[in-house]
């Protein structure tokens, strides 16, 4: 893998005859590869040739190396002289030894590609070799030091003043991480052919807030042309993510049609294992009444944008609710499969066909009132959101 | 000096495409927006001096640059001079390093040039990046330059899109999988089975989720220019062309490469590296690479920017005679994500080269359970790599240092997360020609702190890809804005990132070099200001902390940052006086 050309072999060290040291400016301020007194950094100097910002309060010059040509800043650390960095004199030592070293390897080193680590680099690396073992490297991590400090990051206060930068920093922290959003899903919006009058249904959803937060108000019905809307309930929940895939829900849900109810929600929606959108929530009405609902789909891809989706929903009920022609224990199914065309992920129409049971005790609530408890229809709507 | 390709300046009251070059020792440039057009798509552009990308600052070493900014717009603005050492208040971070410049304000950036090599600029406010405003530096070196060519030319790859960039992220917040038509379906050709489908699914998750933001918006762009609006660049037969290639885009990894002929690198990240050979190479968002080329006897040469998930491309012709054109290779099949992707460990690579060979066969989670699977490493001795899909968990949080906050901006743990120095990169595991890793990459000139890091700092990667959370150690930017990491002053420290998520994160510190911890010796670990974390995998590089301030690090995926994964380095000042 490491073959070169023989041409930018050449170039490289062509050119690397010349004072190629300056390709790195950071060079000039750089701490010379010898040993150091030990491998705590606590306050190593570092001199730097770089001049002071104009804007530099005095008080924080601190902030900023001095420029390397001054003479080295006091220092009354008994290991001062030990220390790796003379700043002072850095630009008077001809050329470290390191350098030399790697120049002369460049220099002269047509054939530096045969060599991973040519020899320069072993006797460079001779007085250093204390420090070039990777093996001495902490392998678990380490608190810092007491020098890192501690407390928010301010540095730039020092510069421009707090009140100058208050501003920013606020929309830095509410730009990354901290927005609220919106969005309204029409999951359904379909037309119903079925035996008798055709009808209608709907369920959506919207939500506001944050990635953990949400307001959420769902709402779903159905009904028949002509007639009265049989089913329309509107949810208003709190919602807060508990996980990386579900969100726990809980509010208030009022029924518009025929003997309204109002109810307190508990439930989960969000993603399970295999794809499935799943959503299971319980009821609880003003009267004392227990329902629940669990409602799963999951959009198998047919291409990338046609796309098959079976839907199921289970109602139950934990009690007989003559009222609302509910009977104990399952109290309706319904299955669904609808075929939708994603001309764009925001607009989708279909084509599906649902199947609707009313069961056991509202199976014979349903014969009572001379209704079928069975109900297939073909759909045609709209999956939509923005 | 090269003419720069600026192309379809025909319409009045455009923004131009390619760039103009400015120099000399003040500089301005100007914030301004316009209507933009690529390939027949329109959209609104943030442009600076009036054209996408941006001017070519070329600065000179040992200089002092200053560089003015002025902002036109109707909003705040800023510049980060990428991969510079700058005093940190000229950084160009609102927030962090400065209060942005106003609308209708202005700035200027004033330090030494203390470097050499190919670097870029950018916005870093709000998401005007992706809306236009970057554009490339050129620091030409004090002495003379080890890199020696006839010709050079810079490659700045980027992305234009007919949305605002604030669309773009709502889309990604709101409809998971949002910009992916690659996904599988019944009738992909992905050489997946059933099972392996079902597995996939299990977990939530989708092996062909490779870029957030695809070819499905995004016109590739070589300097501004779509892959239809022909960038061209001249040669003549047996000039030695040095491209330095900027990967200025906001969400896009791209494989480059140009069939027919090898490149030498000769710098990541604007500093020198030991010359190698490659025919391909992956470049991460925010890196640079330059390499040298030397046409042969052809009237032109392709330089293909084919984005990772292979969705699209960015087109350039070498072109001996105007208008000559090279075969345009067509897209390669869409990669899959592999077992190592997913924080599996490396199943049975020996090298970089044959990883996905073996997660191919392997990706195979049900092959796993048979045990077929690339055990015959060392990796298969331990124990954590004994793999059972059955019993797999992808988010055992128990793993996680207590660093990490368990929320549900985590989605998964890598289970057996390994250094992926020597990876190419998703989807260029496999190639019959070679294809440049990081392990290739050695420092041209020596390092010069040599101390071995006093401390090991550990972050882990995560994120959650349905609710398209990002963050450092589970915590959001927005959570722990006032708790920066700490670094005395000069420390010498090795960094450690864990990748918890499938998705690659190009991490970028700003104000320093550090040096990629890759099996070189201390001296020749390359010097870079962006490393790339392989999904589930680990990345290490060694830092000297030796510039004070306050420093902006993140994942250079734009959206990333924006939903969190941000965070700021705090450098102690030196002390004046030590005990």
């Amino acid at each position: 893998m490491r073959r070169l050309l023989s041409f930018s072999t050449a170039a490289v060290a062509i050119a690397f005859a010349s004072p190629a040291l300056a390709q790195d400016q950071h060079m000039h301020g750089m701490t010379m590869p010898m040993p150091a007194p030990s491998p705590s950094a606590t306050s190593k100097p570092k001199a730097k040739s770089r001049p002071k910002p104009k804007a530099l309060a005095p008080a924080t010059a601190r902030r900023v190396a001095t420029p390397s040509h001054h003479t080295a800043r006091p220092k009354s650390s008994p290991s001062a002289a030990a220390r790796q960095n003379p700043s002072a004199d850095q630009q008077t030592i001809p050329k470290m030894t390191g350098m030399e070293h790697s120049q002369m390897k460049h220099h002269g080193a047509a054939d530096e590609a045969a060599a991973k680590m040519p020899d320069m680099d072993h006797s460079a690396m001779g007085h250093m070799q204390r420090m070039g073992n990777h093996a001495e490297a902490p392998t678990e991590p380490t608190p810092p030091p007491p020098e890192a400090g501690t407390g928010p990051a301010r540095a730039a206060d020092s510069i421009w003043g707090a009140e100058a930068m208050r501003a920013s920093r606020e929309q830095l922290r509410s730009e990354n991480g901290g927005q609220t959003f919106a969005k309204v899903l029409i999951d359904r919006l379909e037309y119903k052919a079925h035996e008798g009058k055709d009808g209608y249904a709907w369920e959506g959803q919207a939500w506001y807030g944050g990635d953990i937060d949400k307001l959420v108000v769902r709402s779903e019905g159905e009904g028949t042309f002509g007639g009265k809307a049989e089913r329309a309930e509107v949810q208003a929940l709190w919602g807060h993510a508990i996980g990386p895939w579900f969100d726990l829900q809980a509010g208030a849900r009022h029924d518009f049609v025929g003997p309204t109810r109002t109810y307190a929600v508990v439930g989960v929606q969000g993603l399970a294992p295999y794809q499935f959108e799943t959503s299971a929530q319980a009821f609880l009405s003003t009267k004392g009444e227990l329902t629940a609902r669990i409602e799963g789909e999951l959009d198998q891809r047919i291409t990338q944008r046609l796309i098959l989706q079976p839907r199921a929903e289970l109602n139950l009920a934990a009690q007989d609710i003559p009222e609302l022609g509910i009977g104990a224990g399952l109290d309706r199914a319904e299955v669904g499969l609808r075929l939708r065309y994603e001309f764009a992920r925001e607009f989708a129409p279909y084509v599906g066909i649902a199947q609707e049971w009313k069961v056991g005790g509202s199976a014979d609530y349903a014969h009572a009132r001379g209704d079928s408890a069975s109900t297939t229809s073909l759909v045609i709507g709209l999956r939509a959101w923005f | 000096m090269p003419a720069w390709a600026r192309g379809a300046n025909v319409t009045d009251g455009l923004v131009r495409e390619g760039f103009d070059e400015v120099s000399g020792s003040s500089i301005n440039l100007t914030v301004g927006q316009g209507p933009r057009s690529v390939q027949g798509r329109s959209g609104h552009a943030i442009a600076v001096n009036g054209s996408v990308p941006g001017p070519l600052v070329r600065l000179k070493e040992g200089t002092t640059a200053r560089l003015t900014v002025h902002n036109t717009l109707d909003t705040d603005t800023s510049i980060h001079w990428h991969g510079l050492l700058v005093p940190f208040q000229m950084d160009g971070v609102p927030g962090v390093s400065f209060p942005g410049i106003p609308a209708g304000g202005k700035f200027t950036a004033e330090f030494p040039v203390r470097q050499a090599g190919t670097y870029w600029w950018h916005s870093h406010a709000g998401l005007q990046e992706q809306a236009g405003h970057y554009g490339p530096i050129v620091i030409d070196p004090a002495g003379s330059d080890p890199v020696q060519a006839d010709r050079e030319y810079v490659l700045l790859l980027s992305e234009f899109s007919p949305l605002s960039p604030h669309t773009i992220f709502e889309k990604l917040k709101k409809g998971e999988g949002y910009f992916n038509y690659q996904q599988t379906s019944w009738t992909d050709n992905y050489p997946l089975t059933a099972k392996q489908r079902r597995e996939w699914a299990k977990m939530r998750m989708m092996p062909t989720d490779i870029l957030d933001v695809t070819g499905s918006t995004y016109t590739y762009l070589a300097n501004g220019h779509g892959p239809e609006e022909g960038l061209e660049f001249a040669f003549r037969p047996k000039e030695r062309i040095r491209l330095r290639i900027i990967n200025g885009s906001a969400m896009t990894f791209f494989n480059v490469r140009i069939p027919g002929l090898p490149m030498t690198v000769v710098a990541a990240d604007g500093q020198n590296v030991r010359p190698v050979e490659t025919d391909e190479f992956q470049i991460g968002v925010a890196e640079t690479y330059d390499v040298l080329i030397e046409p042969g006897p052809a009237q032109a040469y392709t330089i293909v920017a084919e984005a990772m998930d292979r969705s699209g491309m960015a087109l350039a012709t070498l072109a001996a005679q105007p208008g000559a054109r090279a075969a345009v290779p067509a897209l390669r099949d869409p990669p899959l994500l592999t077992m190592a992707d997913m924080g599996m460990g490396t199943m049975g690579m020996s090298d970089g080269k044959s990883q996905d060979k073996s997660m191919n066969d392997g990706m195979a989670m049900g092959g796993m359970e048979h045990g077929s699977m690339a055990h015959s490493s060392g990796e298969a001795a331990k124990p954590t790599a004994r793999m059972d899909m059955g019993h797999m968990s992808m988010r055992d949080t128990s793993k996680l240092p207590a660093t990490v906050k368990v929320s549900p901006g985590l989605g998964m743990v890598a289970m057996h997360p390994v250094d992926r120095m020597g990876d190419p990169g998703i989807g260029l595991a496999d190639l019959a020609h070679r294809v440049l890793d990081y392990k290739q990459l050695a420092a041209f000139e020596p390092n010069k702190d040599l101390r071995v890091p006093s401390r090991l700092l550990e972050i882990h990667l995560t994120g959650s890809m349905d609710r398209y959370m990002w963050s450092f150690d589970g915590r959001k930017f927005s959570a722990v804005s006032d708790d920066p990491i700490r670094f005395a002053n000069n420390e010498r420290v090795r960094v450690k990132l864990v990748n918890d998520t499938m998705m690659a994160h190009p991490i970028h510190l700003h104000g320093h070099f550090f040096e990629l911890v890759n099996g070189e010796q201390a001296a020749r670990q390359p010097r870079k200001h962006t490393v790339v974390v392989q999904p589930g995998g680990i990345a290490e590089f060694d830092l000297t902390a030796n510039e004070p301030g306050d420093w902006a690090f993140h994942c250079h995926l734009l959206y990333h940052m924006h939903a969190g994964m941000f965070q700021i380095v705090s450098v102690a000042a030196p002390r004046e006086d030590a005990a």
